[in-house]
């Protein structure tokens, strides 16, 4: 095999450490069933609780081994590997620490934070394993730049074809490549909402002048260009409309992978966003915690 | 009418005559001679023909650098006319006994009695002569048809003379480059270049006309592997011709406004023999035998500069003074004497330079028809090196040396001395790409090969490496210096200059290339000799990229080893062809041809410019009969191909992956960074960690490449078997790392050369980057821009000043975890591979 997968990663070496300690934590946590008071301050909590809290830690330390290229040693992708396996390993063993004995304190702020930590890197790995391949389908081998390229081309070859039409026709298309958005804020990213507008001519305003209305997926503007083709006044205009439309129906398919592939890469980026700004959080809450465990003894 | 008598008659007063000339007049004062003993002589009314008709304001260079100077005339580096102004000068003052416009028609008699006759009718009489005429006179033509017409000129006296002319300029060597240059100013220049590279050129114009040629402001192009096949009028005559070039990629037509062919120049053959004068063989470029003072077999005619071989003129003026000085009767030592006695120093046997020169010239076959001066060149640019047994023999060696250099301040002693190493000692390793020429003068060298048990025995006169100087691959054995082993070690580049200039050595490590490919293939136990006689027999085949070698289902009879380069096998018809494998430089294809299957199973096309040898049935079984017991390995490895060819040959779109990589190039990468579509989030950790091990600028570009299958080839080095980047470069700073990687070191330049060269972009010019703040102190207070290429950094004035350098991928050569773009990846999509997993990641992508 040439390549290989953060979850396969040398044969499911990590999963199979996770599922060990995994075990020797619900081995260790099942010892204290005979005590009363088991909420994580029993010889067996605290220690669950150290393992949790270094694994936290070591967790954390991903971001700063990421970017320590010259490191040697395992390569990034059995970091990751790592990361995946044993954070779910240290999410189970600080539930064992914790008994699920939530508390609107500290140490239930820590708990909570993890939990939300926890399900975005779950997020994250799902988004990881399945966005690069649709992204690739999506791409069809052709970059970014080259579909932005495509795109200018078809832009400029509307505009010149609309330009010999009808000035009304021509100031729709004009407008409808004007007034194409692509990307956005964060929501427009991560939906792929399409807000293009168009000069629509069939809406006239008060003074009979075009309004704008939504040309969302380029579907107004390819309706609006074929309704014009059996009304059209002469030959040539109909020929001109009828080379038009296949470039706006081409440009229609080429700012849908766009959007696509933006959709596709913010999945990939903004669930970071959540992720590692709460692993931060994270760890200040657990040093917290653990400071003030040993402050109130 | 008699004009005298003198002791010696210098004819020519090129810089080699005005040299002699010189000394003449030096002795003739130091002995108080009222009238000179001596006359130089020139066909032309001013000195230095050849420099005077060089271009207005041309550069003229000093060159060999390590070469000193040793004439009573001054010369340095400078403008055509200050140094012509200054020999003019020199005369004068030296008043050096001159005779402009008197040609030398004939010259008889014998020595202590020569009878010259001039132009004017006029004769005279002399001892000794010195011909120092160059070789100015007989300008090598293009010999094709339509050569003779007007516009096709083979000298360049004023380049102001032409403006918004369209003008082709044939040959690679110094006149034609700068001729082109000087040209370009006004014109549109086309140079025809009949090699790949500029490997005649002194170094000074090598990296002019790589900068010229690399500046988009400057009207110069340069045709490679390009030959004129013929002149035609385009429109009419006295109008623009029509010239057809041949190049490697097919033949192409084009209008111009003039051809001026600078080719060299061939000795005035006819003139010398009238004199009695021998030269060694039939070829035109050929120069008279001549002793080691310069004195041809006519006793009394001394031949000096350019019509010796010397092409230079710093070359030419030290001979000048030489020759003078031993027709005096003083012997004394010449000027590259000092640099010879270092490379010679450590040697067993202590014998005067010119001694062990001569043995050295006549202990290898190949050298004997070696030019003098051009052997010693080689050897002062190769190592010498001596193995002694190790223990105190090697270590008083040793000691000696440390004390010889350690005598000489300069450095220069220690810069070339001998190389002292044990006996037993590897000079090479199987699977090094180290390029170096190695050949015995004296002892053994042993060379031993993974592939088999015995090793081969390489004896005085013998030589290897010419594997890796030709094809370009790593070493496929172990040389090891034997007992009491001297060997020459002559750089790549200094070989391919020989081989370019010298018909011979080419043809002879040609021919034993061959025959150790062929015993390395077929019969490992078999004699060179042997396969040396099989080998003369075989035809080498040269194919363009994408040139046609073979068509599935036609008739064969032979089978073919890849010299260099590659080719790609299909299978299943011209229409939908699945390809099924790609055959390097070392292996071999065809073969179920000549055992029993006359007809070609896959169509084979050349995937970059291959070079082929072709084994017919007679030859091959000749071959199998000498490999005895081979056979068996031979035919199992062929039925290996066979399965794997018929195995990709149903699995169409795995040969479509493997088309795409051959495509993209991967026909000549030894090692390509992939990145697997499927799994790239497009992080760009590969990119950064590029940056922060490589000085803050990244080598790779992820973004950028051919995407096909999901297989991604980011624009990263592939450290190409024969890399495109190191043809040309004028410091020599791209080298190949034993360990296979492509990489610059220091010394480079900034010509931008290699960025153009390189055929895949992967090449880029940059300032070194600032330094930033340490990664914690960015990721805990947020200071500096973090870690990668910082887009648009500012470079310093430190850096501005060191100039933009080439930067590229060097495989991350001092990192032991491997390239960083491959560690760095969080998700296992980007791997660097090699041409042996081709094959799996084609079949890995469409399982």
């Amino acid at each position: 095999m040439i390549f290989t997968g953060i979850l396969s990663y040398r044969g499911y070496r990590y999963l199979w450490w996770s599922l060990g300690l995994s075990t020797f934590a619900v081995l260790l946590f099942a010892s204290q069933y005979a005590s009363d008071t088991a909420r994580g301050n029993t010889w067996q909590g605290y220690t669950l609780g150290s393992i949790a809290g270094t694994g936290v830690l070591w967790l954390g330390y991903l971001g700063v081994r990421k970017r320590r290229y010259a490191a040697g040693g395992a390569p990034m992708l059995g970091w990751s590997s790592a990361h995946v396996y044993l954070g779910l390993a240290v999410f189970l063993v600080a539930t064992l620490h914790s008994v699920a004995h939530l508390s609107f304190t500290i140490h239930g702020m820590t708990y909570l934070l993890l939990t939300v930590v926890i399900i975005s890197g779950i997020v994250g790995v799902y988004l990881y394993l399945t966005c690069p391949r649709a992204t690739a389908d999506n791409r069809q081998g052709v970059s970014r730049a080259q579909l932005f390229a495509e795109l200018l081309d078809l832009d400029r070859r509307a505009r010149e074809l609309a330009r010999r039409c009808d000035p009304r026709v021509a100031a729709a298309v004009r407008s409808a490549v004007e007034r194409t958005v692509i990307g956005g804020g964060a929501l427009a990213q991560l939906t792929g909402a399409d807000r293009s507008l168009f000069l629509d001519p069939d809406r006239p305003g008060p003074a009979g002048e075009p309004t704008l209305a939504s040309n969302a997926e380029q579907r107004a503007i390819t309706e609006f260009v074929s309704s014009r083709i059996p009304r059209g006044d002469k030959r040539a205009e109909v020929a001109t409309l009828q080379q038009l439309l296949p470039i706006l129906f081409r440009r229609q398919a080429v700012l849908r992978r766009i959007r696509r592939d933006i959709q596709l890469q913010s999945f990939l980026e903004f669930w970071l966003y959540v992720h590692v700004p709460l692993s931060v959080g994270l760890i200040a809450a657990l040093l917290t915690h653990v400071v003030s465990v040993f402050l109130y003894w | 009418m008699e004009i005298g008598h003198f002791r010696t008659v210098i004819v020519g007063a090129g810089p080699a005559g005005l040299s002699a000339a010189a000394r003449a007049a030096a002795i003739d004062a130091d002995n108080r001679t009222t009238a000179p003993s001596y006359v130089l002589l020139e066909g032309f009314a001013l000195p230095a023909k050849t420099i005077q008709r060089y271009q207005k304001g041309k550069h003229v260079m000093a060159e060999p650098g390590y070469l000193a100077l040793r004439s009573d005339f001054g010369f340095a580096a400078g403008r055509r006319e200050v140094v012509l102004e200054g020999w003019v000068k020199d005369l004068e003052q030296r008043k050096v006994n001159v005779r402009f416009s008197s040609e030398v028609m004939t010259i008889s008699g014998s020595s202590g009695r020569f009878t010259l006759g001039l132009s004017s009718g006029d004769s005279l009489s002399a001892e000794a002569v010195v011909l120092a005429i160059g070789l100015g006179g007989n300008p090598r033509r293009l010999n094709v048809p339509g050569e003779d017409r007007p516009q096709v000129q083979y000298q360049l006296d004023d380049p102001g003379a032409y403006r918004d002319e369209s003008i082709l300029v044939v040959g690679a060597g110094d006149a034609a480059i700068e001729n082109a240059l000087a040209l370009a100013g006004h014109n549109a220049v086309t140079i025809i270049n009949r090699g790949a590279e500029f490997s005649r050129a002194k170094d000074g114009n090598l990296r002019d006309v790589l900068a010229a040629l690399n500046d988009p402001k400057r009207r110069v192009q340069c045709l490679y592997q390009a030959r004129i096949k013929s002149v035609a009028a385009a429109t009419g005559e006295g109008g623009p011709l029509e010239v057809t070039v041949e190049t490697a990629g097919g033949e192409s037509r084009g209008n111009y406004h003039r051809i001026i062919a600078r080719l060299g120049a061939e000795p005035p053959r006819k003139f010398l023999e009238s004199m009695g004068i021998r030269f060694p063989n039939e070829r035109t470029d050929s120069v008279p035998e001549l002793s080691a003072q310069y004195e041809s077999n006519v006793p009394g005619i001394y031949i000096v500069g350019s019509l010796a071989g010397a092409s230079l003129i710093k070359q030419g003026m030290n001979q000048g003074y030489d020759v003078i000085e031993f027709i005096n009767g003083r012997n004394i030592d010449p000027a590259d004497h000092p640099l010879l006695a270092c490379r010679f120093q450590g040697l067993p046997f202590q014998r005067p330079v010119e001694e062990s020169l001569q043995r050295l010239k006549t202990v290898v076959p190949m050298f004997t028809g070696i030019n003098a001066l051009v052997f010693r060149e080689l050897i002062i640019e190769s190592d010498v090196v001596v193995a002694y047994p190790a223990g105190a023999a090697y270590d008083q060696a040793k000691r000696k040396l440390t004390e010889l250099t350690a005598a000489d301040p300069s450095g220069r002693a220690a810069e070339r001395a001998t190389r002292v190493v044990r006996e037993g000692d590897v000079i090479y390793e199987a699977g090094d790409f180290s390029t170096s020429f190695l050949t015995i003068v004296h002892g053994e060298v042993r060379l031993e090969s993974p592939e088999s048990a015995v090793p081969t025995v390489l004896e005085r006169g013998d030589f290897c490496g010419e594997l890796s100087l030709l094809s370009g691959r790593p070493r496929l054995d172990r040389a090891i210096a034997g007992r009491g082993c001297v060997l020459v070690e002559t750089p790549r580049r200094i070989m391919l200059k020989l081989m370019n200039s010298n018909e011979e050595v080419r043809k002879e490590i040609d021919l034993m290339f061959l025959a150790r490919e062929l015993q390395r293939q077929f019969a490992p136990r078999a004699s060179v000799g042997r396969m040396k006689e099989i080998a003369a027999r075989l035809t080498l085949r040269r194919y363009k990229a994408g040139e046609r070698i073979v068509t599935e289902g036609e008739a064969g009879a032979s089978l073919f080893v890849v010299r260099s380069g590659g080719a790609a096998l299909f299978r299943g018809g011209n229409g939908a062809a699945t390809l099924v494998s790609h055959v390097q430089a070392g292996q071999r294809f065809g073969e179920t041809a000549v055992m029993g299957d006359p007809v070609r199973r896959e169509t084979a096309d050349a995937v970059v410019a291959t070079e082929l040898i072709e084994i017919g049935s007679s030859d091959f079984l000749q071959l199998v009969e000498l490999g005895g017991s081979q056979v068996k390995n031979l035919q199992q490895r062929v039925s290996e191909q066979v399965r794997e060819s018929a195995r990709m040959g149903v699995l169409p779109d795995a040969g479509s992956v493997l088309a795409f990589m051959m495509r993209e190039g991967l026909g000549e990468a030894t090692n390509v960074l992939v990145i697997d579509e499927t799994r790239c989030t497009g992080c760009d950790n590969c990119e950064r960690a590029c940056a922060e091990t490589h000085g803050g600028v990244s080598r790779l570009d992820r973004r950028a490449g051919a995407s096909f299958a999901q297989v991604h080839i980011p624009v990263a080095c592939r450290h190409c078997e024969s890399p495109h980047c190191m043809k040309d470069c004028p410091p020599n700073a791209i080298r190949r790392a034993e360990s296979g990687e492509v990489f610059i070191d220091e010394s480079c330049i900034g010509c931008g050369n290699c960025q153009l060269n390189c055929p895949y972009g992967v090449i880029k010019m940059a300032y070194e980057a600032p330094r930033k703040p340490s990664l914690l102190s960015w990721l805990a207070l947020g200071r500096g821009p973090g870690p990668g290429e910082q887009k648009d950094y500012r470079p310093s004035a430190a850096a501005k000043a060191i100039g933009a350098k080439a930067k590229k991928c060097d495989a991350c050569i001092g990192l032991p975890s491997g390239p960083a773009c491959v560690q760095a990846c969080p998700t296992g999509a980007a791997q660097r591979i090699g041409p042996a997993e081709f094959a799996a990641l084609a079949t890995e992508r469409q399982q």
